[in-house]
């Protein structure tokens, strides 16, 4: 629908990168609203069913922080996360999209496996 | 207007798509993720059905000469594959597994019971602004 309408890939760290890249309002201003609906989207939707939300064992402030610190280095260095590499990127056949969607995805499983299987347990 | 009003009810679909689907739950992706323990597969037809969506939309819409209201399609030009995008997927790959948290998700996960999420996405910023100083610093290269 972002690309029917306005051009554009519908990718979350792209556009959060494009904000802290671009100051110009005619630039932000989609970006914003995108960004918003977003959060509306998920207000709306835990408003009529109410969603319960337990995070993984083991999972506290200090491990968010450092994960999503890496997240967003990481979707920054390589140009994408989910939704622009994995969703956007693999819908126009983009071989850059595929090769990083198969490699988060790998490592992703891996360090879950080395979380939970190798160190956890 | 239209491209701000359009760009919000953009954003609202994929919020409650989010939500629906349960990826903005870090449990359920963790589990999407251990392959090895108790596989739980249905987010792969979350991710399965929204490329094939995004794929079918984009091939009528790439028949179009340019979008209802912008003067040109914005796509990415790079096609080669370099280090910059192997190690940014391994590191997006590595930081996902942690925490459960991609960035879309941590986002619309802010109307949701804000936090966690919080506390994901001013890390999120936070290291993408530590990845564009990098880059800057040593260059093109990086």
């Amino acid at each position: 629908m972002l690309m029917l309408l306005n051009g554009r890939i519908a990718g979350i760290s792209g556009i959060v990168k494009g904000l802290l890249t671009s100051f110009d309002f005619s630039e932000s201003n989609w970006r914003i609203a995108f960004l918003v609906g977003m959060i509306i989207g998920g207000l709306g939707y835990a408003m009529l069913y109410p969603v319960e939300i337990i995070l993984p064992e083991g999972i506290n402030t200090l491990t968010l922080i450092i994960g999503g610190h890496i997240v967003g280095f990481g979707t920054s260095m390589g140009g994408g996360c989910t939704s622009g590499h994995g969703v956007c990127g693999m819908a126009r056949f983009s071989l850059r999209s595929i090769v990083a969607t198969m490699i988060f995805l790998s490592a992703g499983m891996l360090t879950v496996y080395i979380i939970r299987h190798v160190l956890g347990s | 207007m239209s491209r701000i009003l359009s760009a919000l009810i953009a954003g609202l679909i994929f919020g409650i798509g989010l939500s629906l689907s349960q990826m903005i739950n870090p449990n359920k992706v963790i589990n999407f993720l251990d392959v090895a323990g108790n596989w739980d597969p249905s987010l792969l037809l979350v991710l399965g059905g929204a490329v094939i969506t995004t794929t079918i939309a984009y091939q009528i819409i790439f028949k179009r000469a340019k979008p209802i209201f912008a003067d040109q399609f914005n796509l990415p030009t790079a096609k080669n594959l370099d280090k910059k995008l192997i190690g940014g997927a391994v590191l997006f790959g590595i930081g996902w597994g942690m925490i459960g948290f991609c960035p879309g998700p941590a986002i619309a996960g802010l109307g949701i019971w804000f936090y966690e999420p919080l506390i994901v996405v001013i890390s999120i910023i936070s290291g993408i602004l530590m990845q564009k100083w990098i880059a800057k610093k040593i260059g093109p290269k990086a």
